[in-house]
């Protein structure tokens, strides 16, 4: 099968207003034959069931939590980013294109991150018709602050609560819809199955969680929105049942998984405090707006931060990366992290960190703006570490955060498979090998609120489907297959808890396919898993009933997933033999260690055919063209 | 440390529950409290028997999923703490700790520690939001909003909709849920054209959900982990009284 992206032709700035002015138009009368399936409640999910149902589709929206606002996009703290140039400081649409390719080292689609954008002023127009409460100036107009990778100040925020702010002004547009009758919602039910009739996707099979039924829902259309695959490293920042369960069956009924191995590990989380931990907690980028990164000079140096003299310090960022300083990108900075807490430089328990200090901020702006600016974040890391960081420098360390990777999408945001539609952090599209802070905001409600309720209709309105009824055989299947991997798990009544093979799974990860991958480690955790998974399916042990509200079940399925898609990420990061944003493969760095990319070798999407589990995955590859933005070494000096 | 945990375990909502002990023995001081939750269901799957149910999800105390009611008050009674952040070292080596569901007539227990919140859902489906379609909005920054305005609507707009202040009221009233939405949208422009048919529409709601009536007793601001203002109270009483007034 050949992987069309369908990029309209034309100058790259005039594509998406040729594409919506050629896209065929659904009459408005007829809207309501056309029925949609939106799987997620997050900003993609909620964005997309609101807007879809405004023009008069019919909409069904499934979460696994008690209600759609609870949506792991909640906890997005630092910002949103838009093409507004509201201060003056030489931003445009061109400008945050070019830095977000930039940004993901050459690995994304061109004319996907022009639209993203054109359309990142009206998602901000958008969330302020809403009622977001955006911080503003004295004079009553919007703040921004900066983030890394950019020279402009193009972050919109909300205290450090932005995205729970700008879901929580989605779900009320949500919520207005299902007032109104115009949205189903399906609140504590997890798509478990895709289901796929004569080659399109058309309905899901779900499982609701309170009692435990299997249940099928037939659609026209499927909207999956369901997040990333972060937590298959265990640790990460993500909520804790985020999974990649919905993303990962649909694979296997044919969708192609793009750019697994493109993850992302944040610079400034809380370091882990010991083997209990069940997930690990982002400090804000936005924080290095005002705080300093820095590591002892001297290895193994044990005095107190107040103790060591300024000329004792490293501020390493600002001294290997003087024009970005501690705004560098992400996957520079935690790697510039890493490479000094193994020369024996990282401070706290076990070395495994760095400070991140306030000092010269509080010295300059007065501890009232810093409290005003970051209280929240200051509060939430004194309840989890109990230090003060107003006195003593916050203690920081790289961890797992987002997944660029994830179901191929074209243009349309449309999957290889008819009908299923892939958006937010579950597709692949935007970011290619490294996202830029405050995107994936701004990515999932241009995906939800602009891109997709155009592009679903031209789908509607060009491609003929037969009627179609959850009597389908192939829905039986579906549910068949489900019922049999449940009452699989409950019989095998083994000796292991689900939790301990799913921290052992994300510690081969993080080992092996972490932070810097080689073809050695990536061989080896190619052998640790899939012996791993046997012992799953032999040893595990799950309790209670499949009919019933069952937590257990619920993440043994997921971790049943996790062991498959592990497997696939790891020959998607030894296949691909160069190294690229978040990809970092040590024998592919330049002198000064960082990132050597092969663009004659490796300028393309990596989008795998499931062939069965266990069995090589079909790489197809979609070339990428770069006509607007000259490929180069990404440089941050 | 070693505690002992004495928890509600109930099946299911048609049947009852009841309270039983379990040990929590090697508990570290750094473990969050789920964390230690976390440890004993290990245990208990470990022995063959069902781990206590409870909700949780971004563990950051902002999704709101978390709940429990600690030793006699929502969220273990720690200032600005949900459940989810509050950590062990704020208990000591041989305590007896009670942890039981939110109890409320519009919050069904599900299983064990979980309840039902939807009838939360239900008072925003009411009114609960501004009537702007996507698309055709105006440029952002030609509505200017003076920063105490804005910073008012936040201060309200930062409710977790977790249910504490419901749960720690004698009367099971959820006015500081309502009134937290009802003043964000009241304080800014946006929805100030809605005002009078939100507020209506949302106390209409809260009423048929079963939540009780308000008595000034602010347990609900002492419990919240977002620290909202029982001054928010205020404020949807005065938004409602202009609406029966005129
Ligand atoms: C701590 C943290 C801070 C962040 N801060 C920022 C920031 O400041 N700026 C920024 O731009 N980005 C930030 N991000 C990234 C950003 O928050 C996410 O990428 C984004 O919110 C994802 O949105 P989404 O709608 O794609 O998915 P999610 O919000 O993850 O929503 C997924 C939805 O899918 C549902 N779901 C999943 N699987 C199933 C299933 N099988 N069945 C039914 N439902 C299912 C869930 O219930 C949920 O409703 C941050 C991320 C983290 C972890």
């Amino acid at each position: 099968m050949t992987l069309d992206s369908k990029i309209p032709s034309g100058p790259i700035a005039e594509k998406w207003d040729k594409h919506k002015f050629d896209m065929k138009l659904v009459n408005p009368a007829n809207k309501r034959r056309y029925s949609v399936i939106v799987v997620g409640s997050g900003l993609a999910g909620a964005s997309a069931a609101a807007s879809l149902a405004e023009m008069g589709y019919k909409v069904k929206c499934f979460c696994y939590q008690d209600s759609p606002r609870r949506a792991h996009s909640i906890a997005a703290q630092g910002g949103i980013n838009a093409a507004k140039n509201y201060q003056n400081d030489g931003d445009s649409v061109q400008r945050l294109f070019y830095d977000t390719v930039k940004g993901g080292d050459f690995r994304a689609r061109e004319a996907n991150v022009y639209r993203l954008a054109q359309v990142s002023a009206n998602v901000i127009d958008q969330c302020v018709a809403q009622g977001v409460p955006f911080a503003r100036e004295y004079g009553g107009l919007l703040s921004n602050r900066s983030f890394g990778g950019a020279l402009v100040s193009r972050t919109f925020y909300a205290r450090g609560q932005t995205g729970q702010q700008l879901l929580l002004g989605a779900y009320q547009a949500l919520e207005r819809q299902i007032g109104l009758g115009n949205v189903q919602m399906f609140p504590r039910t997890e798509m478990l199955d895709l289901v796929v009739v004569n080659g399109q996707a058309r309905g899901i099979v779900v499982r609701n969680l309170v009692t435990g039924s299997i249940e099928s829902h037939a659609a026209d259309a499927v909207v999956l929105g369901t997040g990333g695959y972060s937590n298959v490293f265990f640790l990460s920042t993500n909520a804790k049942n985020c999974n990649t369960t919905a993303i990962w069956r649909a694979h296997k009924k044919g969708a192609y998984m793009a750019n697994p191995c493109y993850t992302q590990i944040h610079p400034t989380c809380i370091p882990q405090s010991g083997d209990h931990q069940s997930k690990l907690t982002l400090m804000s980028e936005s924080l290095r707006n005002d705080g300093r990164v820095w590591v002892p000079k001297m290895p193994g140096d044990a005095r107190a931060p107040g103790d060591i003299p300024e000329t004792d310090r490293d501020y390493y960022l600002e001294r290997l990366y003087p024009t970005y300083g501690n705004l560098a990108p992400r996957d520079i900075s935690s790697r510039a992290a890493k490479r000094v807490c193994d020369e024996g430089r990282g401070v706290g328990p076990g070395g495994r960190g760095v400070y991140l200090d306030f000092a010269e901020a509080i010295k300059r702006l007065g501890e009232h703006v810093v409290r005003e600016r970051y209280g929240n974040l200051f509060d939430m890391y004194e309840r989890i570490t109990g230090e003060n960081p107003y006195k003593a420098p916050m203690r920081i360390y790289p961890a797992v955060h987002y997944t660029m990777g994830g179901l191929w999408v074209d243009y349309n945001l449309m999957s290889n498979l008819p009908g299923l539609h892939v958006i937010g952090e579950a597709n692949f599209s935007d970011h290619g090998a490294n996202r830029l802070g405050a995107s994936a905001l701004m990515q999932g409600l241009a995906d939800g609120y602009f891109v997709l309720p155009y592009t679903i209709g031209h789908y509607f309105a060009s491609v003929k489907r037969d009627p179609v009824t959850i009597d389908h055989p192939e829905f039986k299947k579906a549910e068949e297959s489900v019922r049999t991997q449940i009452n699989r798990l409950l019989s095998i009544r083994g000796k292991r808890t689900v939790l301990s093979f799913h921290r052992e799974l994300g510690k081969i990860m993080w080992d092996e396919c972490g932070m810097a991958r080689t073809e050695a480690s990536l061989k080896k955790a190619l052998e640790l898993i899939p012996a791993l998974r046997d012992e799953f399916w032999k040893n595990v042990m799950v309790t209670g009933e499949g009919a019933d509200f069952n937590q257990a079940l619920e993440h043994a399925g997921r971790v049943a997933d996790y062991f498959e898609f592990a497997e696939l990420l790891c020959a998607d990061a030894l296949h691909r033999n160069e190294s690229c944003g978040g990809h970092f493969r040590e024998e592919y760095q330049t002198e000064e260690g960082e990132a050597q990319r092969d663009d004659a070798n490796f300028a393309y999407v990596a989008a795998w055919e499931h062939k069965g589990v266990g069995q090589p995955a079909v790489l197809h590859k979609e070339p990428l063209a770069f006509e607007t933005v000259h490929l180069q070494q990404r440089s941050y000096k | 440390m070693n505690l002992t945990l004495r928890v509600w375990r109930q099946k299911k909502a048609s049947e009852p529950g009841r309270l039983v002990d379990y040990p929590a023995r090697d508990i570290s001081p750094d473990m969050s409290f789920l964390e230690m939750l976390d440890v004993v269901n290990e245990g208990l799957i470990q022995q063959g028997q069902e781990p206590i149910a409870f909700d949780s999800d971004c563990r950051e105390g902002i999704c709101g999923m978390c709940s429990l009611v600690i030793n006699g008050v929502p969220h273990g009674g720690h200032q600005a703490t949900a459940t989810c952040q509050l950590h062990m070292r704020h208990f000591h080596d041989g305590q007896t700790i009670t942890i039981e569901p939110w109890r409320a007539k519009a919050f069904p227990v599900v299983k064990d520690c979980v309840c039902d919140r939807s009838s939360f859902d239900r008072v925003i489906q009411a009114g609960g939001f501004v009537s702007v379609g996507t698309g055709g909005t105006p440029d952002a920054n030609t509505l200017p909003i003076s920063k105490k305005d804005s910073d008012r609507a936040m201060d309200a707009a930062q409710c977790i909709g977790c249910g504490a202040c419901v749960a720690a009221c004698r009367n099971a009233s959820a006015m500081l849920f309502v009134a937290a939405k009802v003043s964000h949208l009241a304080q800014l422009p946006q929805g100030k054209v809605e005002a009078a048919d939100r507020v209506q529409a949302m106390v209409a709601q809260m009423d048929a959900e079963g939540f009780g009536n308000c008595s000034n007793q602010s347990e609900c601001e002492a419990v919240c982990p977002k620290e909202i203002s029982v001054d928010f109270i205020a404020q949807l009483n005065r938004e409602y009284l202009k609406t029966v007034i005129k």
